[in-house]
């Protein structure tokens, strides 16, 4: 049971990603089914995520499954001083799966550990966000017809950003090439680089937001550049409007590019890109829901 | 004078182990990565003393201990060359090098301390990445942990 647990993309192979590629798209062509009928799905959030509690939430609802659990730390017996241990001990008595998040990194693979139902880790800290990453993959499938050899673009904050290391795993197995656009303080970490090095994954790197780059772009994966990173405020004033993307930016691009962005955005995507054809952003969201049936029946056996 | 260094050698020595070859600067930490400040076993420690291949070097003798593999490739990480003689009747009956495993259990801490490993009664556990220039992953948050900044629980 245990190693149907899903921590980290990496726990994925790249054939197990292909077959949950093809399961995702059986629920969004037919988001309704009640696979789940009897099933108990546990969320804990012990840190809050309204977005992706109410995905996990609804994915399970729109199967004919029960929900119980928490949306914030302060409900639970962890502010009695309960180890997580013993909550997770006590919830897999009761449920059939475990969806969690929680604010220390690590949470998740030490609760599949000691857990006797499978988890489903929903965000631990800064370090993992499969479900994310796998909603990420489907939207870039679904808009480019394969994951192979596609050109991808990221952009903001490559250093803290969990969304873009965990895509960069997940897309090494499909021989893309990388273009990281980041101010320096925030470039893509260099154990990153290190790992594309010694997969034969060419890469490029940019502190200057261009066209150029766009224009050769089929995915353009935008983040959001956050405040709080910066030890200097100078330097983020300075930078905080330059990795903006306005719709003119497009004008050139290829036709099947598509923006792609974790939200919430603030700034970073110009609200008239929103009517271009090519931004995705939205719809990626809404990925996420048969993203998370697709998960949440393969963590059950279901086929 | 040949006969008197043998017989200290030796007679200090009839069953146990011999630890060699421990860069002097990490003798006493040696020392209390396999607890031998608890034990009650007879040890003779020696420090400083001329080595050709590493120029000063500490050696320990611990009487009638046997280490587990486990328990002598902890020492690894802090001293790579380091080398073992297990003693029985007063004859050296095997020699060992340590090397470093593949998994450590509760040997390291994570430097994260958002990790949950520093935030939940448990144990550790650390991948070694890599053996020649010892790096290890924290299996829990995942963080890359370099030589210099590894600790020791």
């Amino acid at each position: 049971m245990k190693n149907k647990s899903l921590v980290s993309i990496t726990d994925y192979s790249k054939d197990e990603i292909l077959q949950l590629l093809k399961k995702i798209e059986t629920f969004e062509n037919n988001p309704n089914q009640r696979v789940l009928e009897g099933k108990v799905v546990a969320t804990l959030f012990f840190e809050p995520s309204t977005r992706t509690r109410l995905s996990f939430e609804t994915a399970v609802n729109r199967l004919g499954g029960r929900v119980i659990g928490f949306s914030d730390a302060s409900t639970s017996s962890s502010v009695k001083g309960e180890t997580l241990k013993d909550t997770i001990m006590m919830v897999s008595n009761y449920a059939d799966l475990i969806v969690m998040r929680h604010h220390f990194e690590g949470a998740a693979r030490f609760a599949s550990e000691v857990s006797s139902v499978p988890v489903i880790n929903a965000g631990d800290g800064s370090n993992q966000h499969p479900s994310q990453t796998m909603l990420d993959l489907y939207s870039i499938y679904k808009t480019q017809g394969t994951l192979n050899n596609l050109q991808i673009t990221m952009v903001g904050d490559l250093k803290y950003g969990r969304t873009v290391h965990s895509l960069l795993m997940a897309m090494s197995h499909f021989n893309p090439v990388f273009h990281f656009i980041a101010p320096k303080e925030l470039e893509i970490p260099h154990a990153y680089k290190t790992f594309c090095e010694s997969s034969g994954i060419e890469y490029h790197e940019y502190s200057e937001f261009l066209e150029d780059v766009i224009n050769l772009s089929d995915i353009l994966y935008m983040t959001r550049v956050q405040k709080e990173r910066f030890t200097d405020l100078m330097e983020y004033e300075k930078v905080k409007n330059v990795y903006t993307l306005r719709n003119k930016m497009l004008e050139n691009s290829k036709p099947n590019l598509r923006v792609l962005h974790p939200l919430p955005r603030v700034n970073e995507i110009s609200y008239d890109v929103d009517d271009n054809p090519k931004a995705y952003y939205f719809q990626q969201a809404k990925n996420g829901l048969y993203t998370r049936e697709a998960i949440i029946c393969t963590a059950l056996d279901i086929d | 004078m040949a006969e008197i260094k043998k017989e200290l050698q030796v007679v200090a020595l009839e069953n146990g182990t011999v630890i060699d070859h421990i860069p002097s600067e990490q003798l006493f930490k040696v020392v209390s990565l396999l607890h031998l400040h608890t034990s009650t076993s007879r040890i003779t420690i020696g420090n400083n003393l001329d080595s050709e291949r590493i120029g000063k070097k500490g050696i320990i003798k611990i009487s009638d201990k046997f280490f587990e593999e486990y328990e002598i490739n902890r020492i690894s990480l802090i001293a790579p060359n380091v080398r073992l003689n297990i003693i029985q009747n007063y004859e050296v009956i095997e020699k060992k090098q340590v090397t470093l495993p593949d998994l450590l259990v509760n040997t390291v801490k994570c430097a994260n301390p958002n990790c949950i490993s520093n935030n939940e009664p448990m144990e550790t556990r650390f991948h070694v990445t890599d053996k020649k220039n010892v790096a290890v992953k924290c299996h829990y948050c995942e963080r890359v942990v370099e030589k210099e900044d590894i600790e020791i629980l």
